[in-house]
């Protein structure tokens, strides 16, 4: 019967063509190229630096553009695009950059003093969508005196300023004249790079090539494709099949990759930290003793230790302690409950009624502790404070939301008990907009720290470019907010890439020979001499192995 | 026949505006904006409020509305997130759905359909029991959890990558090898995206067929002594599938609107991770475009479910 076979016939042919397409599959040797495949969560939005904002953007960013200067792997600024800079003090200080003279844009067109001062006028101008802008809100004018020097003349003395020049440089011949905002250019970038933009496919991959004409010479590696998984768990899949070379790794996938012998998982301190913040407002919070109580209550070793499997020190203050600007000599307030029980005590609390919750004038110790949902590592820090504080007599409400519920029903109209969040800091130490008073009402100093020394230094310190001094200033403004504990400061998490060992660094030694050395990661991470790595293969030039 | 065609498709045009109008409202009552979603103390607020002015999220939600349509109408409709037109953003992303769409469609009929006509033929036998009990676990397992399994055994036993459309490093490979690897790539989640699917598939296909043969016509044809294979295969089988045709209407949303999750833990590039990713983003212009899409394809799949029922059952007439 004709029906009856075709019923049959049909899965059967599925399940052979499914059988056929494994055999197939993993009898194929796939060959070893010489790129990088690079692992990322999210997309990238704007291949333009002067638009980007999120982290993928600047990862493609970084490796197409170039900006006037650049950190090198100890975190010193020194010159990209520009080979020399000076400084001049003064009311209205004045920059001035000597740029190369060899740096051609990806499509031959010779870069000049024009594209920066181009790149200026495009972040200030009212009518682009950049969050940049603030960065520039100081310069008084960009002047080209020659097509090779740049003058920058700031309005008031502001030491973050060389930062803020490390953004990357647009090409001015493509995009004058343009709506930088919907700009076909945002999606198939032209650059000084290292590397050429190839192709982007949305979620799914950018391509870049080496670009052979690079100012700084043709980078070892041929491609670099940025892969878009949206899951770490996944990206860990596809690191141990070798979908994926480099990725970043959580801290629970840390020891099981690092078990895996075709790849290296590297570990450094990044810069940021997480933290505990109390809202200064809220009257159980504005006693300094209260607040040094809650620190002393809550096990800061045992939540490296636990939510973050070991990967990460205890945070003292607003500075991560691997930089020159942070103060090593403070040591964390330690985990005392006995000592955090005598603090409230002073402040008034205790507990009167024997309810097991501390009171003061009839008022129970209790708190809402919000944070932002689908971060696993705040919830679990939440989980850890809720039960060392119920330990000393308070009680700790938990609360997730969406970030832009969090956000704008919580944070912004400054409507919350204590919140955990991190933040991610650049390496200027500048911190003004989180800790200076005038920062409040609607900046970023939500938890209403007030403090005018604090607030003297601060503005001292954006105003100071020698660094031994601005090191004193920091130190200070260190030592100042961990006596007030505004937040209880937690922990600076490290930093874990992950990276297959089949990538070499290729130096030249001082006899002028070749070697091929493995890739180290340093103060400013692991990419920062990525035009240094390649592939070795059996074939081409000998090259000697340490 | 056309004449009711028409009507119902003049009757859809107010129903989409009303479904939109409503989108919108319960898009833009979630809290949260497209901008100023960053906590970064580099940003000053003057400049979020800038952007917000560029971006004319300072005006009432109806002019919002408005500017939306009208630039919907025009092509001139951008994303918030990346300054892409969203029309092309959506079709860029459309072959990658449809494809593993279209396969996860031809894996639940292929194998949907004769579960259940062979365990309706033998009921209560063993194949019958297994199939139903296979049914209730596909049902009921979900779907995420099965894709993790899934990805968890191929990359131990056979170590070949599994994520995403294609695999890397092949550029320059032969034919075969480059369809090969598609293949590889598509068979896991649109097996995974098939399961429920065929679990519901043979489901009904099974309690229909069980109903037609005990119907009178069926006696009669045995009556007039065609054999056994012949009736239940030709006669029943014909008739047991009408119900089957308005499934096949109601898929076709599906086919475009893509799977949130199996496109999310395939890292598979379609239009459910893009949509689920705009809603996160509050990403209104994608948003809205998307739900306006997949709303207008409900309509349509129901329209063609109700056209395709008429045309294979003489007794339904408009």
């Amino acid at each position: 019967m004709n029906i009856k076979n075709t019923l049959i016939a049909f899965p059967a042919c599925l399940l052979i063509l499914l059988i056929v397409n494994l055999v197939y599959v993993s009898t194929t040797k796939r060959p070893q190229l010489n790129q990088l495949v690079i692992g990322s969560i999210g997309d990238a939005s704007f291949l333009n630096p002067v638009l980007a904002q999120d982290t993928a953007s600047s990862d493609i960013n970084s490796f197409v553009f170039n900006g006037l200067l650049k950190y090198n792997k100890d975190l010193i600024l020194t010159g990209d695009l520009a080979r020399a800079w000076a400084v001049e003090n003064g009311p209205k200080p004045r920059i001035t950059f000597w740029l190369r003279r060899d740096v051609r844009w990806h499509d031959g067109y010779p870069f000049t003093s024009r594209d920066v001062c181009f790149t200026y006028e495009t972040i200030i101008d009212e009518k682009t969508n950049t969050v940049r802008k603030s960065d520039f809100e100081l310069v008084e004018r960009v002047e080209a005196p020659d097509p090779y020097t740049v003058r920058v003349t700031y309005k008031e003395p502001f030491s973050p300023a060389l930062e803020t020049w490390t953004i990357g440089i647009i090409p001015e011949h493509l995009l004058k004249g343009k709506d930088i905002n919907t700009a076909h250019f945002n999606h198939s970038p032209v650059g000084t790079g290292p590397f050429r933009f190839v192709s982007w496919v949305s979620d799914e991959k950018i391509v870049l090539e080496a670009n052979d004409d690079y100012f700084e010479g043709r980078p070892g590696l041929d491609r670099i494709i940025y892969r878009i998984i949206p899951e770490t768990s996944l990206n860990e899949m596809e690191l141990l099949t070798g979908g994926v070379d480099y990725t970043g790794v959580f801290p629970h996938q840390y020891t099981r990759i690092q078990r895996n012998r075709n790849l290296k998982v590297y570990k450094q301190p990044s810069l940021g930290y997480t933290y505990i913040g109390y809202n200064l407002k809220n009257p159980l919070f504005s006693d300094k003793r209260v607040r040094k109580a809650l620190t002393c209550a809550i096990n800061r070793d045992a939540i490296v230790r636990y939510v973050l499997y070991g990967l990460g020190h205890v945070a003292t203050g607003p500075f991560p302690n691997h930089l020159w600007y942070a103060d090593k000599s403070i040591s964390p307030l330690p985990y005392d409950p006995a000592r955090a029980k005598v603090l409230l005590k002073e402040a008034g609390w205790s507990d009167t009624d024997g309810d097991g919750i501390l009171d003061k004038d009839g008022r129970p110790f209790r708190f809402e502790l919000i944070t932002n949902s689908g971060n696993d590592t705040r919830r679990d820090i939440g989980v850890l404070v809720q039960r060392y504080l119920r330990q000393v007599g308070i009680d700790v409400t938990l609360q997730l939301y969406e970030w832009s519920v969090f956000l704008k029903n919580f944070i912004n109209p400054r409507h919350f008990d204590a919140c955990i969040l991190g933040w991610s800091l650049s390496v200027d130490p500048d911190a003004y907009s989180i800790w200076h008073s005038s920062q409040i009402k609607d900046g970023f100093n939500f938890v209403g720290y007030k403090n005018s020394e604090v607030d003297r230094l601060l503005v001292l310190g954006r105003k100071t470019f020698a660094i031994e001094k601005r090191k004193e200033i920091y130190h200070e403004i260190h030592r100042l907010i961990h006596e007030d504990q505004p937040y209880t400061f937690l922990f600076v998490p490290d930093s874990t890439p992950a990276l297959s060992i089949r990538f070499k660094r290729m130096i030249t030694d001082s006899s002028g020979k070749q070697l091929l050395v493995p890739i180290e990661m340093t103060k400013a991470g692991l990419m920062v001499d990525i035009i240094h790595w390649l592939v070795p293969k059996a074939k081409g030039p000998v090259i000697s192995q340490i | 026949m056309i004449g009711y065609f028409f009507k119902r498709v003049l009757k859809s045009i107010p129903l989409l505006f009303g479904i939109t109008i409503i989108s919108f409202a319960i898009i833009h009552l979630a809290p949260g904006s497209p901008i100023g979603l960053t906590l970064n103390p580099n940003v000053s607020p003057r400049v979020v409020e800038q952007m917000a002015r560029n971006y004319d999220l300072d005006k009432p939600i109806p002019v919002q509305y408005i500017l939306w349509l009208k630039r919907l109408c025009t092509g001139r409709l951008y994303s918030f997130k990346d300054g892409k037109p969203v029309m092309g953003k959506i079709i860029e992303r459309l072959p990658a759905t449809l494809l593993l769409n279209a396969m996860a469609m031809l894996i639940i009929f292929t194998v949907g359909i004769p579960l259940g006509v062979f365990s309706a033929k033998k009921r209560y036998s063993w194949f019958d029991n297994l199939t139903t009990f296979g049914a209730y676990l596909g049902i009921s397992i979900p779907s995420f959890w099965l894709a993790y399994l899934l990805i968890l055994a191929t990359v131990k036993w056979f170590g070949y990558p599994v994520l995403g459309i294609r695999s890397f490093g092949l550029e320059g490979g032969t034919i075969t090898t480059l369809i090969m690897d598609r293949l590889w790539h598509l068979i896991l989640p649109s097996i995974v995206l098939a399961v429920e699917g065929i679990a519901v598939v043979s489901r009904y296909t099974r309690s229909s067929m069980l109903e037609v043969i005990s119907q009178d016509y069926i006696r009669t044809a045995k009556a007039k002594g065609l054999s056994e294979e012949e009736v239940y295969f030709k006669h029943a089988l014909m008739n047991a599938l009408l119900p089957i045709v308005t499934i096949l209407g109601f898929l076709i949303p599906g086919l475009i609107s893509g799977s949130v999750i199996i496109e999310t833990v395939f890292a598979w590039p379609g239009i459910g991770r893009l949509a689920y990713q705009a809603v996160l983003a509050r990403d209104y212009s994608v948003v809205m475009t998307i739900l306006t899409l997949s709303s207008a394809l409900t309509l349509i799949g129901n329209l063609v479910a109700d056209v395709l029922y008429a045309l294979v059952d003489p007794r339904i007439r408009y």
